[in-house]
């Protein structure tokens, strides 16, 4: 999907989060001089598209008591990656994973999987759920814990130049 | 702050998804059963709270344009600090975490096209002395990561 400059206003004016009023999007709609009803069939193209993933809540996993996470690393065999990175994706305890590629021989890992739990021993108990679904289809596994958050700005949409 | 057993409810509901009508708040209530002045009034406590991070729109960073690349570095300890400070400071670093491995740490970059992931790559390569090794996403897989409130 193409992306026009009333998409990239709704972004820009969406990305910091929705008012809580009873009409939200009359709202929104008013400030970018848009008809409430044009708004929502653009959210509704945009959600259809995927450049809206969904329209929802992020709850602060830290002050609900998940303070552990860790990046689950997998050598899974490039032939089962496909199918079994979407059963490691559809765990509820998975927030983000990927295929990427290994750099050899420092990094053998192709699957990236971050995992969330209570403390470090849940996140080694979530571990060992993953690497049981893996299986024989995973011939090597590490954890990363964070240290040290080093920098962190969230993502934003730029700017449009010109 | 302290949330009842109606704040965890509407955290796990509204999880799920908001709807895109006019009079969203009111159709949610509706499902949990609660009113609607109720129900934001209680999210208006948790944002301020910071119990929630974000309630809106979640957008996939690379259809709103630019490119993103998860890279990593091996950087000995005693020149630990050095080195995360002349990544930290290119703005197209997005965020950098040291981690428990030989890979000690590992940032995210943010340019507005891919040539310039590897541009910025290698020369975070040479100001570092170290090498800069970048994995892309090459196949992102749907998540259905839920914090159980």
């Amino acid at each position: 999907m193409t992306l026009d400059a009333t998409d990239r206003r709704i972004i820009e004016a969406t990305q910091g989060g929705l008012p809580l009023v009873p009409r939200p999007y009359a709202q929104v709609a008013a400030e970018l001089g848009l008809a409430e009803d044009a708004l929502c069939d653009r959210l509704r193209a945009l959600q259809a598209a995927g450049v809206i993933r969904r329209i929802a809540v992020a709850p602060n996993h830290y002050k609900l008591g998940m303070t552990a996470n860790g990046m689950s690393v997998w050598d899974v065999a490039d032939e089962r990656i496909a199918e079994l990175g979407q059963q490691v994706g559809d765990l509820p305890f998975v927030s983000h994973c990927y295929e990427r590629p290994r750099a050899l021989p420092l990094w053998p890992y192709n699957l990236f999987a971050m995992l969330h739990g209570q403390s470090r021993d849940e996140v080694e108990v979530l571990r060992a759920q993953v690497a049981d679904l893996l299986g024989a289809a995973c011939r090597g596994s590490d954890i990363l814990y964070s240290t040290r958050i080093l920098k962190k700005t969230g993502l934003r949409l730029r700017q449009q130049k010109g | 702050m302290t949330l009842d057993d109606t704040d965890r409810r509407i955290l796990n509901h509204l999880q799920e998804g908001f709807p895109i009508a006019p009079d969203p708040f009111a159709l949610v209530a509706a499902e949990l059963a609660l009113d609607e002045a109720d129900l934001i009034a209680r999210l208006e406590r948790m944002r301020e709270a910071r119990v929630i991070t974000r309630f809106g729109p979640f957008f996939d960073a690379a259809a709103m344009g630019g490119a993103f690349c998860l890279c990593a570095m091996a950087a000995p300890e005693d020149e630990f600090d050095r080195v995360a400070e002349i990544v930290n400071a290119r703005p197209e670093v997005a965020h950098n975490y040291a981690r428990s491995h030989a890979l000690n740490m590992w940032f995210v970059l943010a340019t507005e096209t891919e040539a310039e992931i590897a541009e910025v790559a290698e020369a975070l390569t040479r100001a570092t002395g170290h090498e800069v090794l970048c994995f892309p996403k090459l196949q992102e897989f749907f998540v259905r990561f839920r914090v159980a409130a």
